[in-house]
């Protein structure tokens, strides 16, 4: 689209009577975009502001007509933003943050008849080009009170009442917060009532977590703690076509397509591929909240970073080092094997391995062996298959990894094979784990102890065995049982464990 | 001289590991576009095809095999309207599931960057064909809006011809919602453009981002030869 910039004014091409000898212009080749004062008196269209509150969408994203948008933007409720800005020789994209110039494409443009830059990070969510323009709401928020609205009757044990006070404080008084709580804390309940202070004061709260699957299972438990609150829903392909809700419970990138829209920000799994090791997912949360909001960050493994600076108390921070069921976290084993890929090489098991997969065959206790390749795997797997016909192997692109994980969990597969897509998220009651390879560099600090966290669930199956099978120790390894002891210790010192 | 200047792959974005040979030793190295994992991904079209769509004879059973026609070929060319319409198609690579994701991401998602590695690979199969024209399939105006370029053009130019658009769309229905006998019969989607030069006794090469059921090729050569073109040959980047 392109705009008539003149006299302050701007019009887009397609409301232009008479486009005869008139100059149109990108909207990023606009140099100043007029600032049009919002007119109060202007009965704007509220489903228009329902829609695109906090939010930062392409003109095909908005299902109004342009001439109602444009009347919006004439009286202050609606602001056109350039998509990409050129700026030191620098193409910026205002959507994602990208400003890695290979991560910049140009091409002879049908839509403003010039050669036009797009940003091939955030492509995924439609193309932002130079002349896109980027439209936001500038007119009130919808406001709204919620005060009572958590319907839930469940009990939080001392720990996680703890850090649930420490969660509502953050919101109160608009503060930042890490919350470090060990694998099987029970972390969703203590959110309950720091997201009803939010929801008492008219602050409207995201969840975000880099994984699908935790939106999926986020949402249907928020719907039920809070009846009454509109709750939204957003992952790539859910078609949930957005309205205004309080509460968001988001993937980080549908966060791309928010701008100063939360006061509070919650974001579970900090630590979670691909957020950490992906700068256009934290410019996004960044964006998405609003100045001067709350953010709160969950946790079970926090960066090596982030772990100094609370111990130098330079982050406001609360530690759970306990599980809901008060018994300890299993500490992993290191068992040496010698050199395991030689073995696997000639078709043979590592006898320690064998010995500790045998056993469990035996007594039909399930079973996880984590290894650090896909392919290792897949060879290894006939070898397995002699011991019990039905283990099988899961891995990131294998189309049936929800069939398994499910079968996994009717107790038709006694021993899964898996790469780290496992490491997270997959809760089996009674469950043993192994690690083949545990000083491969896939199996970083958090990998190890994300997967010792799979261990030991349930109130009735506590317990466990964590076995990491190695041809050399890792500080990795090290520093995993390390934190894994240390929170023990944290435990049995403030009396959250029995 | 710099010989080690980081690479990235067009596709995935990951490093490309930078290979020192004697030639990259005096010449410099060699620009690559894609990491060696995304390029093994491609699966190019071998052996025996078809005579005119370029459809891999493996691809097919054998009571669907007619000599060197397959059986589309062959009912499009029983059929005089559509006989020798299309001279021949010669496509580079099965539209395996990657080559579905590179199309859709160069063509609706609008990653117009990707043509550089597919103007490389097509060019020499371009370069096989002797034509006057180089003409790309048209898209229509709401879609050429919609996606910015168009692929078939992009392709062209970016492998460095000169293309020439004798073919505008007369109308856009959805081909899918209609069947094949419907699709084979429907009435002109193209019209010879407004100002197209002389087509008379000339040399025709379509090009195309996909040959699918080569409906849409016929059509465009259907209006070429009414138009006297004395051949009309395609080049597309993927057979499906
Ligand atoms: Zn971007
Ligand atoms: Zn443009
Ligand atoms: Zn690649
Ligand atoms: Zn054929």
């Amino acid at each position: 689209m392109l705009f008539l910039a003149k006299e302050n004014r701007l019009t887009p091409s397609a409301l232009l009577e008479d486009k005869a000898g008139v100059e149109l212009q990108r909207i990023s080749d606009i140099a100043s975009i007029p600032d049009y004062p919002v007119d109060s008196h202007y009965p704007y269209v509220k489903e228009l502001q329902l829609f695109l509150s906090g939010r930062q969408l392409l003109l095909e994203e908005i299902p109004f007509a342009l001439a109602i948008i444009h009347e919006h933007v004439l009286h202050g409720y609606v602001r056109y933003l350039p998509g990409i800005v050129f700026h030191d020789n620098k193409y910026q994209c205002q959507r994602c943050g990208n400003d890695e110039q290979r991560l910049f494409g140009s091409f002879a443009c049908a839509r403003c008849q010039k050669q036009c830059s797009y940003c091939r990070k955030c492509l995924m969510m439609g193309r932002v080009s130079q002349c896109t323009p980027l439209l936001t709401w500038s007119g009130p928020e919808p406001a709204f009170r919620f005060p009572n609205a958590l319907a839930w009757e469940g009990t939080l044990s001392i720990a996680q009442k703890e850090a649930a006070e420490k969660i509502r404080e953050a919101v109160e008084s608009n503060g930042d917060l890490l919350v470090w709580a060990v694998c099987g804390a029970g972390k969703t309940e203590m959110l309950f009532y720091g997201m009803q202070a939010a929801l008492t004061l008219g602050k409207r709260v995201a969840i975000a977590t880099p994984r699908t699957d935790v939106v999926l299972e986020l949402t249907p438990r928020m719907r039920q703690v809070f009846p009454t609150v509109p709750i939204a829903s957003l992952f790539g392909g859910s078609e949930e076509r957005h309205l205004f809700a309080p509460i968001v419970i988001t993937t980080t990138h549908q966060l791309l397509r928010f701008k100063e829209a939360f006061d509070v920000m919650i974001i579970d799994e900090v630590d979670a591929f691909p957020f950490t090791a992906d700068r256009m997912l934290q410019n996004a949360a960044a964006k998405a909240r609003k100045q001067g909001g709350t953010e709160v960050f969950l946790t079970a493994t926090p960066s090596i970073e982030w772990q100094r600076e609370c111990a130098q108390r330079k982050r406001n921070h609360y530690i759970l080092p306990a599980r809901f069921h008060r018994h300890e976290l299993p500490i992993p084993k290191f068992v040496w094997c010698g050199n395991w890929k030689k073995s696997l090489k000639k078709g043979r098991i590592p006898k320690k391995l064998l010995q500790w997969v045998l056993q469990r065959l035996k007594t039909g206790k399930q079973s996880f062996v984590f290894f650090p390749h896909i392919q290792l795997m897949e060879q290894s797997l006939p070898l397995f298959q002699q011991y019990h016909p039905d283990i099988q192997a899961v891995h990131s692109e294998d189309p049936n990894r929800k069939e398994k994980v499910q079968q996994m969990r009717n107790g038709k597969i006694p021993l899964l094979l898996t790469t780290t897509i496992l490491e997270r998220g997959v809760t089996i009651p009674n469950l043993d784990v192994a690690v083949l390879g545990a000083e491969d560099d896939t199996f970083t600090e958090s990998a190890l102890v994300q997967i010792a966290g799979r261990v030991g669930r349930s109130q009735n199956d506590p317990t466990g065995d964590v076995s990491f099978f190695h041809y050399g120790k890792t500080n990795a390894m090290i520093r995993a049982r390390a934190q894994l002891l240390r929170m023990n210790k944290e435990a049995r010192k403030r009396g959250l464990v029995d | 001289m710099q010989l080690f200047i980081k690479e990235y792959c067009l596709y995935c974005d990951g490093e490309i590991a930078p290979q020192i040979d004697w030639g990259s030793f005096f010449l410099g190295p060699e620009k690559k576009l894609l990491c060696e994992s995304c390029k093994n991904r491609f699966e190019r079209i071998n052996g025996a095809t078809c005579r005119i769509c370029c459809r891999p004879m493996e691809q097919i059973a054998e009571q669907f095999q007619h000599d060197d026609l397959c059986n589309d070929c062959l009912r499009w060319e029983s059929n005089r309207k559509w006989k020798h319409v299309l001279n021949q198609n010669s496509s580079l690579f099965v539209y395996n599931d990657f080559m579905a994701e590179v199309i859709a991401r160069f063509k609706y998602r609008g990653d117009y960057l990707l043509v550089q590695y597919i103007a490389e690979q097509i060019k020499p199969l371009i370069v096989k064909h002797s034509f006057d024209y180089l003409v790309p399939i048209p898209l229509s105006k709401e879609r050429l809006y919609e996606r910015g370029f168009n692929q078939a053009e992009a392709i062209g130019k970016a492998a460095g011809f000169h293309t020439t658009n004798l073919l505008t769309r007369v109308h856009t229905e959805k081909q899918s919602k209609k069947t094949r006998a419907e699709r084979m019969d429907l009435e002109q989607i193209f019209r010879i453009a407004s100002q197209s030069p002389a087509i008379d006794g000339k040399y025709i090469l379509l090009i195309d981002d996909i040959y699918t059921t080569g409906s849409t090729l016929r059509h465009a050569a259907y209006v070429l030869k009414a138009a006297g073109a004395a051949r009309v040959q395609s080049v597309t980047v993927a057979r499906g």
